[in-house]
C-alpha cells in the first residue's frame, strides 16, 4: 500500500457487531488509500481463530475452558440482545437482505486489500493460544511496543 | 479496454472496496466504467480514485439517481 494516511484499529471486543464495525472501518479506510493495521487483543482474538466454533484450545484446563466458552468467529455474540446466539444469525440474514457486506465478506475484503493483522502476544499467552491456532492472514504476533511503533503516524481507533 | 462495474446494489464500505480491487486488477492505461448511486458513492468514489492517482475522465448522470463514472488507470 502506498497511502501516507494511516489507521490502526485495536480490536479488543469479541462482540459480533463491534468486530463488524472494526472491519467496516478497516476495509473502507484501506479502499480509500489508507494504510491499515488491525491489532487483535483479548476477546478480539476470537475473530481470528482457525476453528470458528467452540473448541478446546489452550494449554491448561482454565484456558481450555475459556476458549471453549468464547468460541471463534461463528460464536461471536451480539453486544446487546444476543438471545443465546440467535441474534447474530438473524443480523447476518438482515444484512444479506439489505445488500450489506457480512462478516465473512468483510474479512475476505480485508485480506484482498492487504490489511495488516497483528495478534497480541500477551493476550495469547494468557489464553494459551498459539499463532498456529490463528488464521494464516495474521502477519505477526506482537507486543504493544511494536504496535505503537507501527502506528506512530496513525489514527488509533479502539473497538 | 474498458472494464465495467455496477456498484448500485452495494453499500459502504463495499462500494469503495469493489472499485479499489477492480482497479488493482487492471493494467495502466485501461479504463473502468462504474455505475453508482448519488449520495455517498457519487461524492466519494471519484474523489477516492483521484486520490489514488487515477484519472476521472467523466461523470454522467444516467437518471434515476444513478451516475456513470469513467476512470482511467
Amino acid at each position: 500500500m502506498s497511502g501516507h494516511k494511516k489507521i490502526s484499529i485495536v480490536c479488543f471486543s469479541g462482540d459480533f457487531d463491534k468486530i463488524i464495525a472494526a472491519y467496516t472501518i478497516a476495509t473502507g479506510a484501506a479502499a480509500t488509500n489508507r494504510e491499515v493495521t488491525m491489532f487483535f487483543t483479548f476477546w478480539g482474538l476470537n475473530a481470528l481463530k482457525k476453528r470458528q466454533g467452540h473448541s478446546w484450545l489452550g494449554k491448561d484446563i482454565l484456558s481450555r475452558i475459556f476458549n471453549f466458552l468464547m468460541g471463534g468467529r461463528k460464536s461471536l455474540p451480539l453486544s446487546r440482545l444476543n438471545f443465546g446466539g440467535i441474534s447474530p444469525m438473524l443480523m447476518t440474514s438482515m444484512m444479506k437482505k439489505n445488500h450489506v457486506a457480512t462478516l465473512p465478506e468483510l474479512i475476505e475484503a480485508a485480506d484482498a486489500l492487504g490489511i495488516r493483522l497483528y495478534a497480541c502476544e500477551m493476550a495469547m499467552q494468557i489464553l494459551g493460544v498459539t499463532k498456529d491456532d490463528l488464521v494464516d492472514s495474521v502477519q505477526e504476533v506482537v507486543g504493544v511496543a511494536t504496535f505503537l511503533n507501527e502506528s506512530e503516524d496513525a489514527h488509533i481507533i479502539f473497538v | 479496454m474498458i472494464h465495467f462495474l455496477d456498484i448500485t446494489r452495494e453499500t459502504c464500505p463495499m462500494t469503495f472496496v469493489k472499485v479499489k480491487l477492480q482497479l488493482a486488477r487492471m493494467d495502466a492505461g485501461q479504463e473502468l466504467e462504474i455505475i453508482l448511486n448519488e449520495g455517498e458513492p457519487l461524492e466519494n468514489v471519484p474523489h477516492s480514485c483521484e486520490e489514488q492517482g487515477y484519472q476521472v475522465v467523466s461523470v454522467d448522470d444516467c437518471g434515476d439517481g444513478k451516475h456513470r463514472v469513467l476512470v482511467k488507470k
